[in-house]
Order: structure tokens, then C-alpha cells, then sequence
């Protein structure tokens, strides 16, 4: 068995917190940087050029890359053979969170209530999803996520006979619902199969995958691709304003689901697609 | 794409109604933050006949809420942040003077029959590109409701800020896809 210490979580979520928000993994960065590239409406291109300067200013002047500097989303894979000690894990990952904001200069953007709205002031608490996995590691993965691209996510929870169309409408319809306002161009997450809150959780997962692994299912590999496709059909744009760089990538997870069901969740993520890695 | 052209702020009507949905603008003079927090109390206040905490006339208020600045530096990141959770507010700001609003994305038709009625603009910067932005912001200060956090009311002095027409006071939207929403 295998111990980690809490105060080492507690670092590496602070850390994490703050490298994700001034630059983003390489894989995302190239996309931006050849759609400006490619873009051939003027408006569309000036806005990718903007995108791309905004990128090296974060980098070079230490001014995180979007205000919005998020949520924090944190999945942690927990290795069977670990022992935690030195307190809560929970407490240590909101504590690397709060760190992180402080330290890193990072925005603070949660209320303690849905309802009341009261700034919690440290951006915690965060929203964990842990997983009990084999092996004696653990393995964390922080998610800033801006809400102007959250909030326009959507779930369906279609029927089997809609099948592979029904999921395109799906996805397709709240490509077109998010419009300028998810700030284009996104990333689309899709969670297919589960149940309600699988599907969800899929779709976020989805976000974190590297925009150049494509699906190892061949089938879904397929609709991945005729999706990008499809959805920068729409002209969309960057920024909203027209152009054919809507997407920079579709990302689907899937998992088994009830013989009577096809739940679908589209989770939308702008450009600034933030997710950063790391094993304890 | 439309014109470049260079304005002033606080606006003049005159100006405003020379814009053209499409233009390529950069702002230069003193322009003020609020988000939502910010606009349900502004929006509370005059429903009760009250004082808000600057004038709005020919002002233009930036939809905002910047990340801590580091020490030596005015402001963190600066984008824009979605308009359309202001919507319910604007139409009573614009009557009351509010002559031009910079956010992004799409607003309602009671924002842009507003904007007709009250001759406004709606200017859309660049989501996600806070840190670019912030470069063209050279003076920031808390002016009210400062318990909001990155809420607070900012008063800003921007010079050359870049934002593009997405909807003039004629009513032209720049976003060809408005039908797609409700
Ligand atoms: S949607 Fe993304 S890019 Fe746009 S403001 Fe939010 S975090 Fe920033």
C-alpha cells in the first residue's frame, strides 16, 4: 500500500488551478492557431488573430487567458492501494483550489448558494468526481470551466429509434442555440448512453480528452469527425459573426445504457478549453 | 466588414447614430462595468426611484468582471462576459440614459426594440480574449458595490478598446442567426 499525503494534493491543485488558466495545452493552442490559419471570412480571421495575440500576452505578461478563470472541476482517479492521510481529501483539494485562486490572481466566481448568491470569495468549493480505480496512484485532473460556454449545454434523453440522426439534431441544435454566445470557436463534449447524470458526466469528460486522439471506437470515431464537419457547416464563425471555423474539435464519450433509453448530453466549451493533468 | 472608425466616451447621440452594425470601433475615454449582480441592485434602485452609483447618460457600461490585477499591473483579465443575462434589466438602463452597452452574444427583441427606441449601440468585444483587452485599459477603480467582489462597479479609462457594431441604433444585428433563438 501506498500513502499520500494530503498537503501533496494540496500543491498540486494549486499549481494545476493556476497553469491551466495562463496557458492552454498544446494541443488546443495549435487548433487556434490554424484556424486562424484557415478562416476565411475577414471578421472570423481578425478575431482568431486576436485570440492568438491573447494567448502569448497571457503567456508573457502572467494575465490569465479569459477573466472567467472559472468553476473548478476536479476529477480525481483514486488507486485502490493508496492510503490518504493528513486530514479530508475533499478539504485538501478545496484547499489547493483556494490556493490557487489566491496565488495565481485568479478570478472568483462562485456563490455559496444557488439561490442567495453570496460570493464565497476563495472560488471553492470546487466540484470533485472521484473514481476508485486499480493501482496505487491517484491521478487528478482540474477542469477551470467558464460558464458562458456552461450555460449553454445541453441534455436530451432521445429515444433508440432516433439513433445516430437524432444524436446529430441533438448535438447540432445546441451548437446553433449556443451561437455567439459560447464563445466560438468551442469545443463540443458529448456523453452518449448512461443514464441522465452518466451521460453528463461523459460529456465533461469528454472536454479533457487531447483534441488530436480520436475515439478508439471506429463508429464513433465517424461520428466525430462527420460532426466537426457538420457543425462548421453552420457558418457560425468565430465569434459569432459568420465564418467557417465554428469548432475546433468533437469529442464523445460513451458507456452502455437501458434498453430503452438514448441519453445525450452536450457539453459545450469555448476556445479557452482548459484541463490539465497529473499523477500523484 | 464595415468601417474603423474611432469614438469617444461618454458618447454623443450624434456619434452613436453614425455607427453601423458591422464597424470595427475602438473606444477611447471612461466607460463603467457592471454584470449581474451589479444590475439587479442598479435595476432594483431606480425601480424604487433611487440613486444609482453614476449617471447613466450617454454612458456605455461594460459587461465585465476582471480576474485580480498583480501588483504593478491595472487590472487582470478583462473579456467580456454573455449579455443576454443583463436583458432583463436593459431596457429600463437604456431609458434612463444608457447609450451603448459591450458584451458578447445575442439579446433579446425587448434589448433591441430598446436600442431602436432610445437611438443606442450594442458593441460586442471578443470573448475569451481578456488578456488582449486588458491591455487597452489604463486606469480601474471601484466606484460601488464593492462587497460584489469582481462584481463591483469599475470605472474604467480605456483608450482604443476594440469592439465591433453587433447591433446600431437602426436595429441592424449583425448576427444573422437571431431566429434561432427565443
Ligand atoms: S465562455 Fe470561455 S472564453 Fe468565453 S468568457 Fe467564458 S471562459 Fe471566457
Amino acid at each position: 500500500m501506498r500513502v499520500i499525503n494530503t498537503g501533496e494534493i494540496v500543491s498540486n491543485i494549486k499549481e494545476m488551478c493556476i497553469e491551466a488558466n495562463y496557458k492552454l495545452a498544446s494541443d488546443v493552442s495549435t487548433r487556434i492557431m490554424d484556424a486562424y490559419k484557415n478562416e476565411t471570412s475577414d471578421l472570423g480571421k481578425l478575431i482568431l488573430g486576436q485570440l492568438c495575440e491573447n494567448m502569448n500576452i497571457a503567456e508573457n505578461e502572467q494575465i490569465p487567458i479569459c477573466q472567467d478563470t472559472g468553476m473548478t472541476i476536479v476529477f480525481v482517479k483514486i488507486g485502490q492501494d493508496v492510503h490518504i492521510e493528513g486530514g479530508s481529501l475533499e478539504e485538501a483539494i478545496n484547499e489547493g483550489i483556494r490556493q490557487g485562486y489566491k496565488e495565481g490572481f485568479l478570478r472568483k466566481s462562485v456563490v455559496s448558494d444557488p439561490i442567495i448568491r453570496k460570493n464565497t470569495m476563495d472560488n471553492t468549493p470546487g466540484v470533485i468526481h472521484y473514481e476508485i480505480v486499480a493501482g496505487d496512484f491517484i491521478e487528478i485532473t482540474v477542469v477551470p470551466k467558464g460558464f458562458g460556454s456552461e450555460n449553454m449545454s445541453r441534455i436530451y434523453m432521445l429515444k433508440p429509434s432516433d439513433g445516430v440522426e437524432g444524436i446529430k439534431e441533438a448535438v447540432l441544435k445546441t451548437v446553433k442555440l449556443a451561437g455567439p454566445n459560447a464563445c466560438p470557436p468551442i469545443v463540443v463534449g458529448v456523453g452518449i448512453g448512461g443514464s441522465f447524470e452518466k451521460c453528463a458526466l461523459l460529456a465533461k469528460k469528454a472536454l479533457t480528452r487531447n483534441l488530436d486522439e480520436p475515439s478508439n471506437f471506429p463508429h464513433i470515431r465517424k461520428l466525430e469527425e462527420e460532426l466537426l464537419e457538420e457543425i462548421n457547416k453552420l457558418g457560425i464563425g468565430p465569434g459569432g459573426f459568420g465564418g467557417k471555423i465554428t469548432a475546433l474539435g468533437v469529442k464523445i464519450e460513451t458507456y452502455p445504457t437501458h434498453i430503452a433509453g438514448l441519453p445525450v448530453a452536450v457539453n459545450i466549451c469555448c476556445h479557452v478549453n482548459r484541463h490539465i493533468t497529473r499523477i500523484l | 466588414m464595415g468601417l474603423e472608425k474611432h469614438i469617444v466616451a461618454p458618447l454623443s447621440k450624434e456619434e452613436v447614430q453614425n455607427l453601423k452594425a458591422g464597424d470595427y470601433v475602438y473606444i477611447t475615454g471612461v466607460i463603467y462595468t457592471a454584470r449581474d449582480a451589479a444590475h439587479k441592485r442598479m435595476y432594483e434602485a431606480l425601480q424604487k426611484g433611487e440613486e444609482i452609483p453614476f449617471s447613466l447618460k450617454n454612458n456605455v457600461i461594460y459587461y465585465m468582471g476582471p480576474s485580480p490585477a498583480r501588483e504593478g499591473q491595472i487590472i487582470g483579465s478583462a473579456g467580456p462576459t454573455t449579455s443576454s443575462r443583463m436583458d432583463k434589466y436593459t431596457p429600463l438602463l437604456l431609458d434612463t440614459g444608457l447609450l451603448g452597452m459591450i458584451g458578447k452574444g445575442y439579446r433579446s427583441q425587448s434589448v433591441i426594440e430598446s436600442i431602436i427606441k432610445n437611438k443606442a449601440v450594442y458593441f460586442v468585444a471578443t470573448g475569451g480574449a481578456g488578456a488582449l483587452l486588458s491591455k487597452c485599459i489604463k486606469k480601474s477603480k471601484v466606484i460601488a458595490y464593492e462587497d460584489l467582489g469582481t462584481e463591483a462597479i469599475h470605472e474604467l479609462y480605456v483608450e482604443n478598446f476594440p469592439v465591433i457594431v453587433a447591433i446600431d441604433s437602426n436595429g441592424n444585428n449583425l448576427y444573422e442567426n437571431t431566429d434561432i433563438i427565443s
